[in-house]
């Protein structure tokens, strides 16, 4: 009888399921190509309607771009870690996660690698929406540190996104849980200061925006495109990524423990 | 049974089959009001804008692109049921049966025809509850909801080409976003005087931001008969350009069938 599997084990079959969901861009570029398509729809349709609520005293910024990019690119991101969800669903409903199931590869593993696949996913919107950014009207006032936020926003949005896509594919079981997904993501985003800055929200979305974590994340993508990155406005966002990251983790989690294959 | 009859019968099986999937109803629904709801909450301040229409609030602005939007979801219903009607085979029962070809198409426009005239109800309804006035009264929403009919089964008609040119659903559903491109760029949500650059431009030359406009002028303004004919001269060619796209799209599945 063998042993159990030693942690660099864990490692390496994490890695090497990241690799695959990596792999798996070139292969089925049509479940990727819209987390890379609908930042830039986002970017181009969203500030080309809405460029005039810059011109609202109490805004900001005076150029929308700056608003909306860090949006934008949060939602990329978050797609893309929607994504390995999905490759997770797909695998599920084709019998091929089974074979992970019954092979001796720890449970933490399986859930490990999809949700680095999903941060590594993330990079690529990332990347695309920064060169976005540098060719465009938006400005970086924030320097470095500004650049460091938005990056680490984007991909622990990926992560926490991917985490999220996850534990409904383990429950579920189908790729017809896509829409749940996405619905989830975008009510997430929505109810935020997605569109215009808390200040400015009214009524009942007011209420909802102030205590949606979404709401400090929102404000750790943008800061440095809104000024200075100071420490006040990043630990809120640090503190509510890091905890939708573990909440969503540990829903991951205990879908993967419960399944038999 | 006469060609009128036949038409009939194909729509009501359209209508009954729309009302009995309401999973794909609610959405058509509810998405809008869910999206409209948060814009609402989001964008009141921006009514505030210099150039912005005289309006009650964000919603009173935003209806008539809301219905415009339930009424993309429920179309791309009309294209999905041909696709799977292809797909499961009724669609070659029906061929093989003596029923005239134009029906098939006809039919299944009928039955999005009518949901975009409920939605069209339904939606003004409930945000009338909601403390939003038409100011056109009983007789915008009325010319309204014609409106709503005719661009349903515009739109309708160009989803069903697609489904009967791919026969297959999942395309027909990929090809969702698209239609929702035309819509995000277009004035639907925020006003033209707002807008500039090449956005603008892009926007001004979108028939769908007449056609919303000319809606809204009902919701926002009172009943205007040139801003209407303007939306429902829009819907019309957008029908009839579907409706030649569907029917070429039924000749070639016939062809190829034969």
């Amino acid at each position: 009888m063998k042993a159990p599997a030693l942690p660099a084990n864990s490692l390496r079959v994490a890695w090497a399921m990241a690799e695959r969901s990596i792999k798996l861009i070139p292969r089925v570029p049509s479940t990727f190509f819209p987390s890379l398509i609908m930042p830039i729809f986002l970017v181009v349709s969203f500030g080309g309607q809405f460029a005039g609520l810059a011109l609202l005293p109490g805004f900001p910024t005076d150029q929308i771009l700056n608003w909306f990019i860090p949006m934008a690119t949060l939602q990329g991101a978050a797609f893309a870690g929607i994504t390995t969800g999905l490759g997770v669903a797909r695998d599920l409903e084709n019998g091929f996660f089974d074979r992970f199931l019954l092979s001796p590869a720890r449970r933490g593993a399986l859930v490990a690698g999809p949700l680095i696949g999903g941060v590594l996913r993330g990079f690529l919107p990332l990347i695309l929406l920064t060169f976005v950014t540098i060719f465009s009207a938006a400005t970086v006032s924030g320097g470095l540190l500004g650049w460091i936020t938005y990056y680490v926003a984007a991909l622990g949005m990926a992560l926490a996104a991917g985490a999220w896509a996850f534990g409904l594919a383990i429950r579920f079981k189908t790729m017809q849980v896509a829409p749940l997904m996405q619905t989830g993501l975008f009510l997430a985003v929505f109810l935020s200061t997605a569109q215009m800055p808390l200040e400015l929200i009214g009524g009942w979305l007011h209420d909802v925006a102030r205590f949606n974590p979404m709401t400090n994340v929102l404000a750790l993508a943008r800061e440095g495109f809104l000024g200075e990155v100071t420490w006040a406005d990043t630990w809120p966002g640090l503190v509510s990524l890091a905890g939708m990251a573990a909440f969503l983790i540990v829903f991951a989690a205990r879908g993967m423990r419960k399944i038999i294959p | 049974m006469n060609q009128l009859e036949q038409l009939g019968a194909l729509a009501r099986r359209a209508i009954v089959n729309t009302s009995r999937q309401p999973a794909s109803v609610v959405p058509s629904i509810l998405f809008p009001l869910i999206f409209m709801s948060m814009s609402a909450g989001a964008l009141n301040k921006a009514t505030e804008l210099p150039g912005f229409p005289q309006v009650d609030g964000f919603m009173q602005f935003a209806i008539s692109a809301t219905i415009i939007q339930g009424i993309l979801f429920g179309a791309i219903g009309a294209g999905t049921d041909m696709a799977r009607d292809i797909e499961g085979g009724f669609f070659d029962r029906l061929i093989a049966s003596p029923v005239s070809r134009a029906s098939i198409v006809i039919g299944r426009l009928a039955g999005a025809a009518t949901l975009g005239f409920v939605q069209g109800i339904v939606f003004l309804l409930i945000v009338m509850l909601l403390g939003v006035t038409v100011e056109g009264g009983v007789a915008a929403i009325a010319m309204i909801a014609v409106a709503a009919a005719i661009i349903a089964a515009g739109v309708g008609a160009v989803t069903v080409s697609m489904g009967l040119r791919t026969g297959s659903s999942e395309a027909v559903q990929g090809a969702f976003p698209l239609i929702f491109v035309f819509l995000f760029f277009s004035s639907a949500f925020f006003p033209r005087d707002l807008m500039s650059g090449w956005f603008k431009t892009v926007a001004s030359v979108n028939p769908l931001s007449h056609l919303v406009e000319g809606l809204r002028t009902q919701v926002i303004t009172g009943v205007d008969i040139g801003a209407w004919l303007t939306s429902i001269g829009i819907g019309a060619s957008i029908f009839a350009l579907g409706l030649v796209l569907a029917l070429a799209a039924l000749n070639g599945r016939l062809k190829a069938s034969h």
